[in-house]
Formats: structure tokens, sequence, C-alpha cells
């Protein structure tokens, strides 16, 4: 590549607040470096990863609205986390949190095991178990 | 706070290195890092998958670079790994107190400062602390222009936490660095295993028969897979060559780089024009990316755009076996 070719478009998901560092080659063929704010198909394939991550959460919300699934998936969805992944963190097994995922067994939950919910996610535990909230955003 | 300057580096784990050998005073640019340290490589392994997409890696596996370019150049290393948060940062913070910058492990999911859009769980991102101010904890991150600062909680986080592989408070520091060493020979094994990974591994899935089977696939998914799902995979395989970290075209561009470095250092006309051809490859993978972003644009397969994009890919496949066999001749002729 080209230093010159090295791409700049201005519609990128950086947020101004990184130009990543290229390596491209002067007219002789020797390398240099070169920042860039973006590139169009880096953006399209980033974009198109977190578009599979908005519509896992919209599709949360959905059940959360239809009364089949606990806020606890929102959040899980929400944070990019897998069930498995939310159990390392708070210290239980995936299935007992994929069993918390239904509203069910949700209710029943301790005080001391929505607190390390909450920890996991980094929220205080009334966001937890705050369903109107939940609902009320669009996805 | 530690004299400690920072330079902005395409990776993240060769970008750490050259920063911290700089600390020690001795200069090595990223792609020298990279190089001797051998970090290129390709890999296809659909048996392992992160979210149900296969792994595609443009590069040798985490922590390798690190490893084989201290052993190459006679760095004595201290790792050190924590089972409890507070003795992680104690460590750290005696560390600092002696004004010796860290390298370590950490989740970029929990790194602010970068834009939100990369905040994935990507479990293995090095990043520099090099001292503390107002109570926060400076921080070095090689893909970053400028230094930045990241607080005690987010840090604790991002060192501990959980998933594939997970870091554990990993942190490193150089504990002894040889007043002299041999760059040539370094720079040569680095070379040679490179090629040799590269072209000579029997195995269908790494290397550039790697690249040319997962080309062989790639046709595949439309009728496999689905719409859908072929455009995720895809997607994948843009972002493992093109997204941060890479220095562009799955890496290709910094070994070039290298390759151009080592020509000027050894004398060595043969290795500029390989370093040549490295870059129309990469060249040639940064079309592959370009034609293969505006189709996941259009969200739209057909058999033949996924036959064209698998014929770019073997393309490439095949140019990477000529160059890296030639490099293998010209690294064992010497």
């Amino acid at each position: 590549m080209n230093k010159e070719q090295v791409p700049q478009d201005q519609e990128n998901l950086n947020e101004g607040k990184l130009a990543k560092l290229y390596y491209a080659t002067d007219e002789k063929g020797h390398y240099v470096k070169v920042n860039s704010i973006g590139w169009e198909p880096e953006t399209v394939a980033m974009q198109q990863a977190w578009d599979v991550v908005n519509d896992e959460v919209k599709d949360a919300v959905d059940l959360i609205r239809k009364g089949k699934a606990s806020p606890l998936l929102y959040f899980i969805k929400k944070n990019i986390m897998t069930h498995a992944l939310v159990a390392s963190y708070s210290g239980t097994v995936g299935f007992m949190v994929r069993l918390h995922c239904i509203p069910f067994f949700f209710k029943k939950l301790s005080k001391k095991q929505l607190e390390k919910y909450a920890y996991t996610f980094r929220i205080p535990v009334e966001e937890l178990t705050n369903l109107e909230k939940i609902t009320r955003h669009d996805g | 706070m530690a004299d400690f300057t920072h330079k902005q580096s395409a990776h993240c784990e060769s970008g750490v290195v050259s920063n911290l050998m700089r600390f020690h005073g001795m200069d090595f640019d990223e792609p020298m890092v990279f190089g001797v340290g051998s970090g290129l490589f390709f890999s296809y392994l659909p048996f392992i998958r992160v979210n149900g997409i296969p792994v595609t890696a443009y590069r040798i596996w985490p922590g390798q670079v690190f490893k084989r370019f201290s052993d190459r150049i006679g760095i004595k290393i201290e790792r050190k790994k924590f089972s409890n948060p507070r003795d992680a940062m104690t460590a750290l913070d005696k560390m600092l107190d002696q004004g010796q910058p860290v390298g370590m492990l950490t989740s970029v999911f929990y790194l602010n400062y970068l834009p939100a859009a990369y905040r994935f769980h990507f479990n293995a991102h090095n990043i520099i602390v090099f001292g503390k101010a107002n109570g926060n904890y400076l921080v070095s991150d090689p893909v970053m222009e400028y230094t930045t600062e990241i607080s005690y909680d987010d840090l604790v986080r991002a060192r501990f936490a959980k998933g594939m592989p997970e870091p554990s408070g990993r942190m490193y520091y150089p504990v002894k660095v040889p007043g002299e060493y041999d760059i040539e020979s370094a720079i040569w094994k680095g070379i040679t295993q490179t090629s040799d990974h590269m072209t000579r591994i029997p195995m269908p899935l790494v290397g550039a028969k790697g690249m040319k089977y997962l080309a062989g696939r790639l046709r595949k998914w439309p009728d496999r897979l689905g719409n859908r799902k072929a455009i995720q995979w895809l997607g994948n395989v843009i972002r493992m060559q093109e997204e941060i970290g890479t220095g562009g075209a799955g890496f290709r561009f910094i070994h070039a780089a290298f390759l151009d470095q080592c020509s000027v250092k050894l004398n060595n006309e043969k290795l500029f024009s390989i370093s040549q051809q490295l870059t129309k490859s990469g060249d040639q993978l940064r079309d592959f990316a370009y034609y293969a972003g505006r189709v996941c644009k259009n969200r739209k397969t057909d058999t033949r755009t996924f036959a064209e994009l698998g014929d770019m890919l073997e393309a490439c496949a095949q140019r990477e076996q000529a160059i890296f066999s030639e490099l293998y001749e010209v690294s064992r002729s010497r």
C-alpha cells in the first residue's frame, strides 16, 4: 500500500479518539508509518458485529415484555456476555444463569445472588430488577 | 514517575515490547520486534469457535511474539500471575514505586479510553502501566497515539476479566537486558521460523495452505450456512484481517516493513525484493477485504460473489506460498 493510498474515511466508529497506525510504502517501496482515521470495509465489518449484538438485545427486550424472560437476559446481551461468562463472574454455573433468565426463578433470587449479578454488570441492584426501565428501552 | 516515552504502534504485543525495550535502553522499532518474534502466520481453525464463528488468525497466538523475541535477543523477563486482585495491584504499585513500567494483559471490554465500538470481550490485549497520577494509573496503550489514564476499578476489572483466555492479572517486565547481542542471528532465526511455519507445516489448516483451505470453504458458505450467517462469517474474516492491531492486511505490511528494515541493516537486496512482493500480497488482501466489505454492506450473498472472493483469497495463498518458500530458501542458503 502506497502512503497516499492509506484510507482516511470520515465515516468511522472511532469517535475521534483513535487514528490507527499503518505501515505503508513511499515512492521507493520503503516503509514509513502513516496514521489512518478509518477504512470503510473495516467499519462495515465492525458495524455488522454490533448489529448482531443489538438485535439480540432487542430480542431480549421483546421476551421480557412478554414475560418470558427476566431482566438478567437483557443485561447479559447488553454486556455481550454469554451465560457461561456471567456464571464465572458471579460464581455459579451456566445452568443456573440460564434458569435465572426465567422470570419465575429470577423472582426467587436471594439478595446475595442479585448482588453478585449486579457486580458482574457493574450496576446497582435496583437497576437489575427495574423491569420498567428495560422495557421502555427501544433496543 | 518513570521517564517513559510512548510510541504508537500497529500491533499491541510488539508495541508493548518495543516501548518496554526503549525504556531499558534498547531501541527496537515495532516491525523489528514483530519479525524477530516471528509474529506472522495464518491459521483457520473451524473446530474452535468464538460466538459460533470459526477462528481465523493472521498471526501467531498471543504471547508468542514476546517469548520468541526475548529468547532470541537474550532478555530475561519476569512474568507474574495472580489469584487475587489485591495482590496483583500491590505488586504493580511496588514496581511503579521503583520506577519500572510494567506490561500486562487486559480485557479490551474494560478499557474505557478506547472507542466503544472496539470494546468486545477480547482478553489478550497488552498495555503498559508506567505511573500513577491523581489516583489513576497512567497507561501507554500501544495502539493509541498518546498515553491515557485508567481508574483503579477499571484496571482491576480489565486484569481479572473472565472468559477465554483469562488474563489472571498477568504482568511482565524485563529484569535483565543483555549488554551485547547478535541482532543478525536473531533476525535470521525470526525469518527462518516465519517462512518455515508459513510453508512447511504438513497440516492443511495453517500457513499458506490454511489460507487456500479457507478459500475453498468460503466458496460454500452461502449454500451451507445461508445468507445471514455467511455474511457474519465473512465479516469476521475481515475483522481479523483489518481491525485494530493488524497494521493493515493482516500483519503483512508489518512483516514487509520488517524485511525492508532488515535489508538495510544487513545490506541484503534480496530481502528488499521479497519485502516488495509481500507488499503486493498485502495489497491483494486489502482488495479482498474491500470487496468482502461491499458484499457485507449490501447484505446479499450469491454463490458467484463468494466464489470470486474464494478465488481472490486463493490467489493470495498461492502468492504467499511462493514468497515464503523463496524467503525460506534465502534464509537457509545465506
